[in-house]
């Protein structure tokens, strides 16, 4: 079985959200890069089909040179070679035309990526993906077996999960579940030695269409203080809600 | 060129997030100088979504589309805009419509833009505001294809009564094998408990109540107020509460109207994911929880005597204004 990894590269989750030249652009000034989180699920499942299923795991990358330490730490967790698109991720859809050809010149059995990068929370990716070349998709996976060509797969649905049987070829979804947060890898020292070695290939875009432009951002209003009640006084609380906020 | 919108059932029976994308919908065919065709599957009572704004139902009637079905709901939403020449399709940020959304932009090479908070800025360029940055920001963005999809954020447009006179149509195009290749086997969903996702009350855990024996009044008071229950990330990642009540970054997202914060402390990835809640109630007995920067109301106290007591006042309250 060969798997492709779809990572993003994405301000860590404790990151403040700052933006630049009149608010068009993302302010990365002492921003840290790390894994999506959600594709992070994805790649550690990877390892798992990897280790006990003997499959080939690749990653890929939509981005300039500057993502490459977050590529690197996807190859020191385990994954055999990286692509990188070079090309800045101008939306969703230009990018899941850019992996379609990474996935079409592949020959991927497997393609999980994140349900949706914690940055500009599109969560079209994988979903246009996989319409794109045909393929079957889940979103919000939360559990994922592969048998021959028959998967299996837990998507989280509102209010509860659903079973799902499907086969490969199949594009995923994944979030938190894929595996737990304690089977999460931090790279050790030979990971990080061995991933200098691996090939890193780097493969220009093809023509995209870019049906979306973010044109300006803003940060939510500054909040007011918090109104304090004392807790000897609940039932002030529920005056509150009712005649204040009106919410109850 | 009608305005297109996607209303979600279950077992028939729309769900509030069907009225509150048929609303938003209204508004968009209002700008555009239009009107609003809504795709209904297998719902009961079609002819309610004109009280809403929808002009036409397109009635999808089909056992084979009982269970949802990203593939072949998207493959009939395609016909479905094709059939009325719609340039813009409406629909929620339910797991639902995000699972379909982008299978749908895809057919129809089509700008598709979810979490939109609000009514678009403008129709021509298409401009509509959306959140970013896990609810840390908000971006203006221009879809530029000549089809447009949008995903409204739940509880962000309301529902508004527009109540025109909806005409009921019956539509079924016809659906190959290949659009069920992604099979159902079976679905797990709580039944008669209000859910995180359309939830208008949220009332949520985290490690200051010390232990999953504890949740018995979290529970009590979720029922007081018809609210789902929800828990931190540390929560669900020790086993105390299933991963389904982890809200935050990583987590389900919570757009309600209130949201209740009992033993929490703030941090900034379980702020991104319910900062789209209208008010924010946080209860702790550290004054310094950074959830009190981010809360409307806060009581700072101990959460075993606190929560007991206002179960006590809402029963009260209840009394009173039943």
């Amino acid at each position: 079985m060969k798997i492709l990894v779809c990572i993003s590269n994405v301000p860590d989750t404790t990151s403040k959200i700052n933006f630049t030249e009149g608010d068009t652009q993302f302010d990365t000034n002492g921003v840290q890069f790390v894994i999506n989180p959600n594709d992070e699920f994805g790649l550690t499942r990877a390892m798992w089909f990897k280790e006990k299923q003997g499959a080939t795991v690749h990653v890929v990358n939509v981005g300039g040179a500057q993502t490459e330490p977050t590529i690197r730490k996807a190859l020191a967790i385990g994954a055999d070679e990286a692509i990188r698109v070079n090309a800045e991720p101008k939306d969703g859809f230009f990018v899941a035309q850019q992996l379609a050809e990474v996935v079409k010149n592949g020959e991927y059995d497997l393609i999980i990526a994140g349900r949706e990068s914690i940055d500009y929370n599109g969560g079209m990716v994988p979903g246009i993906l996989a319409t794109l070349l045909d393929m079957n998709f889940v979103n919000t996976c939360i559990s994922l077996e592969i048998d021959g060509d028959t998967a299996t797969a837990v998507r989280e649905i509102d209010g509860g999960k659903e079973k799902i049987s499907t086969s490969l070829p199949l594009v995923i979804g994944g979030q938190k579940g894929l595996v737990e947060e304690s089977d999460l890898r931090i790279p050790n020292m030979r990971g990080i030695m061995m991933a200098r070695k691996k090939a890193l290939n780097v493969v220009e875009p093809v023509d995209a269409t870019q049906p979306t432009q973010d044109q300006k951002f803003e940060k939510p209003a500054a909040k007011g203080p918090v109104k304090l009640v004392d807790a000897g006084n609940v039932g002030e609380l529920v005056e509150l809600l009712h005649n204040e906020a009106k919410v109850i | 060129m009608s305005v297109l919108v996607y209303t979600e059932s279950l077992k028939g029976k729309f769900k509030k997030n069907a009225f509150e994308v048929a609303s938003y919908a209204h508004k968009v065919a209002q700008d555009l100088g239009t009107t609003v065709t809504a795709v209904s599957f297998n719902a009961e009572d079609d002819a309610s979504l004109g009280t809403y704004g929808a002009s036409k139902v397109l009635k999808v009637s089909d056992d084979s589309l009982t269970t949802f079905n990203a593939k072949a709901y998207a493959e009939v939403l395609a016909e479905a805009a094709k059939a009325e020449d719609a340039k813009v399709i409406i629909l929620s940020s339910s797991a639902d419509s995000k699972f379909l959304a982008p299978i749908l932009a895809a057919k129809l090479t089509a700008g598709y833009v979810p979490n939109v908070v609000a009514a678009p800025e403008s129709t021509s360029p298409f401009v509509v505001k959306r959140t970013a940055f896990s609810n840390k920001g908000f971006a203006m963005t221009e879809i530029s294809s000549d089809i447009k999809i949008v995903g409204v954020s739940n509880n962000a447009f309301g529902v508004v009564e527009n109540n025109v006179s909806a005409s009921v149509e019956d539509f079924g195009p016809s659906l190959g094998d290949d659009a069920f290749a992604v099979k159902s086997v079976e679905v797990d969903r709580v039944v008669g408990k209000a859910t995180i996702a359309d939830a208008d009350i949220v009332v949520s855990g985290g490690r200051g109540l010390k232990g999953p024996e504890n949740w018995g009044m979290v529970e009590e008071l979720a029922d007081v107020l018809g609210a789902a229950t929800a828990c931190s990330k540390p929560v669900s990642d020790m086993g105390w509460r299933p991963h389904s009540e982890h809200v935050g970054q990583t987590g389900k997202p919570v757009a309600s109207n209130l949201y209740i914060a009992i033993g929490i402390s703030g941090a900034i990835q379980h702020l991104a994911g319910i900062n789209a809640s209208k008010v924010k109630v946080v209860i702790n007995n550290d004054p310094e929880a950074p959830f009190f920067k981010a809360a409307d109301y806060g009581i700072v106290g101990d959460a075993f005597e606190v929560v007991p007591e206002l179960i006590e006042k809402l029963k009260e309250f209840k009394a009173q204004n039943a």
